[in-house]
C-alpha cells in the first residue's frame, strides 16, 4: 500500500476507535440513565429513589392480580423470580397484560414500598409461535407437572 | 484484486454493469418482496400472545434490517473516501444517504404503530428506540451536510467523516436490548442459535428482508447512475452514451 | 389462508387499522422513493442530451468547413 495510503487508514482508525472508546465510556457512565426501567431486586435492595418518577419492569407474578370489581383500580405483583415489589394502578391495562407476561410500570415508589403506577405497559419476549403451538406446548407442561407430581407421590 | 479494486473506481465501467444487472434486481426484487409480504400478511399464522398486530414485523424488521446495514456500507464506502479518494466511494455514499433516511423513518413509524396496540404506547424513550432515532438523524446529517458544502471534494470528506463518527452507533442499537434494560425485546434472529420463530413465520420474513435488499440494490444503482451522470456529463463516454440513447 | 373470510382478513381481530396503516406508508414511501429515483435520473439524461444537441448545433457549423479535410476520424479507445 502507498505510504500515503497508509497514514491516512491509520488517522481514520484511530479516529473510530477513539470515538467508540468516548461514546463507550459515556454510555457506561449514563448506563443507570439508559435504562429504561427497575427490576425488582434494585427496588427491594433499595436502589431506587423514593417519591420519583421511576419505571419499574420485570413479569407479573402469577395469582397476584386484584382487580377491585367497582373501579379500575388493580393491584399486582412484579417479579424478577428473585424478588417482587407491590404495584397499584388504577386506568386501562393494556390487552397483552396477563400474569406471567412481561410489564412496564411508570410512577413513584411510596413510603411503604408499594409502587404507586400512572401508567403500565405491557413487555413481550421476542418468541413469536401460533396459539396452537402455544396451547400444545402448556399442555405439555402440564402433563410434565403433573407426571412429576405423580412421581413424587409414589415415592412417599 | 487491486486491479478489480481500481476498476471498480471507474465510473463508466460501473455504469456499464449497474446497466446490465438493474432489471435482475428490479424483477428479483419485487417478487420476492411481494411474495414475502403476501404470505405473511395472509398465509402465515397469527401469533398466540398478539394475534395479527405481529404481521407488522414484515415490514418493520426488513426496513430496520437495511436501515443498519445500509449504514455500515456507507461508513466502508466513507473509508474508502478518505484513504483511496475514490470518486465512487462517495458517489454511494450521496445517492444511498436519502434511501437509509427513508427505511429508518419507516421502521420507526411501524414500529410505534405496532407498539401502540402491543406495548400500549406509541414511544417510549429506552434505548433501542432513541438509538435508532439517533441513526434517523445521522441520515439526516449526512444529506444536510452535503448539500451544504459546495465543493464536491471537501463536502465528500466532511460527509465521509459525519459517516464514520456515526458508525459507533450502529452496535448500540444491535445490543442496546442486551446491554441496558428496554421496552424493545431481544432479537428473535440470532447468528448462532434458531430463531425463536417457526418456520412457517420466519420464511416469509426472510424473503422480504431479501426482496427488499435487492429492491435496495435496484435502488442504489440507479441512483448512483444518477449522480455520475451529473458528475461526468462534460466527459467523452457520457456524450457517446447519451447520443447513442442508451441511457 | 390465515383467514376465513375477506373481510376477516381486512379487519385482522380488530388490529387491522395499525397493520394496514403500516403496509399503507410503506408502500406509497417505496414505491414513491422509486418513481422519483427514476424520474430524477431521465430527467438528468434528457438535460445532458439537450446540451449535446446545443453543442453540436453550434459547434457543428464551424466545424463542418474543417470536417472535409480529415478524412478518417478514428475513434481510439479513451482506457
Amino acid at each position: 500500500m502507498h505510504p500515503i495510503r497508509k497514514k491516512r487508514l491509520t488517522i481514520v482508525l484511530f479516529l473510530v476507535a477513539g470515538i467508540a472508546i468516548a461514546v463507550a465510556l459515556t454510555t457506561y457512565a449514563l448506563r443507570q440513565n439508559i435504562n429504561l426501567f427497575y427490576d425488582p431486586t434494585e427496588i427491594a435492595a433499595g436502589k431506587a429513589p423514593q417519591d420519583v418518577r421511576i419505571r419499574a419492569g420485570g413479569m407479573v407474578e402469577e395469582g397476584s392480580v386484584q382487580r377491585d370489581p367497582e373501579s379500575l383500580n388493580v393491584q399486582f405483583r412484579v417479579t424478577d423470580y428473585s424478588a417482587s415489589v407491590p404495584v397499584q394502578y388504577e386506568g386501562i391495562l393494556p390487552d397483552l397484560f396477563a400474569e406471567g407476561q412481561g410489564v412496564v410500570a411508570m410512577g413513584r415508589l411510596n413510603a411503604e414500598g408499594m409502587f404507586v403506577a400512572d401508567q403500565v405497559l405491557a413487555k413481550h419476549d421476542e418468541n413469536y409461535m401460533p396459539p396452537e403451538v402455544a396451547e400444545s406446548l402448556e399442555r405439555a407442561e402440564k402433563r410434565k407437572a403433573d407426571a412429576e407430581k405423580a412421581a413424587q407421590s409414589a415415592s412417599y | 484484486m487491486w486491479q478489480f479494486f481500481h476498476k471498480l473506481g471507474s465510473p463508466k465501467w460501473f455504469y456499464g454493469i449497474a446497466t446490465r444487472f438493474m432489471p435482475w434486481l428490479l424483477a428479483s426484487g419485487l417478487l420476492l418482496l411481494a411474495g414475502g409480504l403476501a404470505w405473511g400478511l395472509a398465509f402465515a399464522p397469527a401469533d398466540y400472545l398478539q394475534g395479527n398486530s405481529y404481521r407488522i414485523i414484515f415490514i418493520h424488521v426488513p426496513t430496520a434490517f437495511l436501515a443498519q446495514s445500509m449504514y455500515i456500507m456507507m461508513a466502508v464506502a466513507a473509508v474508502v473516501t478518505l484513504v483511496w479518494r475514490m470518486k465512487l466511494a462517495d458517489v454511494f455514499v450521496k445517492a444511498v444517504a436519502p434511501v437509509g433516511l427513508v427505511f429508518t423513518f419507516l421502521s420507526l413509524f411501524t414500529g410505534a404503530v405496532w407498539g401502540k396496540p402491543t406495548w400500549g404506547t406509541w414511544w417510549v424513550w429506552d434505548a433501542r428506540l432513541t438509538s435508532m432515532l439517533i441513526l434517523l438523524f445521522l441520515y439526516g446529517g449526512v444529506i444536510a451536510l452535503d448539500r451544504a458544502i459546495n465543493d464536491e471534494k471537501s463536502a465528500a470528506r466532511a460527509v465521509a467523516v459525519l459517516v464514520l463518527v456515526g458508525v459507533v452507533n450502529i452496535p448500540i442499537i444491535k445490543y442496546s436490548v442486551n446491554w441496558w434494560n428496554t421496552l424493545h425485546q431481544p432479537a428473535t434472529f440470532k447468528l448462532t442459535e434458531k430463531p425463536s420463530m417457526p418456520v412457517e413465520m420466519w420464511v416469509p420474513l426472510l424473503l422480504s428482508v431479501l426482496g427488499l435488499y435487492l429492491l435496495f440494490g435496484w435502488l442504489a444503482c440507479l441512483r448512483m447512475k444518477t449522480e455520475i451522470l451529473v458528475r461526468e456529463q462534460k466527459t467523452r463516454w457520457v456524450k457517446d452514451l447519451v447520443m447513442a440513447g442508451r441511457g | 389462508m390465515a383467514f376465513d373470510s375477506f373481510s376477516a382478513f381486512i379487519a385482522m381481530e380488530g388490529h387491522g387499522p395499525y397493520v394496514w396503516s403500516c403496509y399503507a406508508v410503506f408502500f406509497i414511501l417505496v414505491a414513491g422513493m422509486m418513481i422519483w429515483s427514476a424520474r430524477r435520473n431521465r430527467a438528468v439524461i434528457e438535460g445532458c442530451k439537450r446540451r449535446f444537441d446545443q453543442q453540436q448545433g453550434t459547434s457543428g457549423r464551424d466545424a463542418r468547413p474543417k470536417a472535409s479535410a480529415t478524412f478518417t476520424r478514428v475513434e481510439v479507445s479513451q482506457d
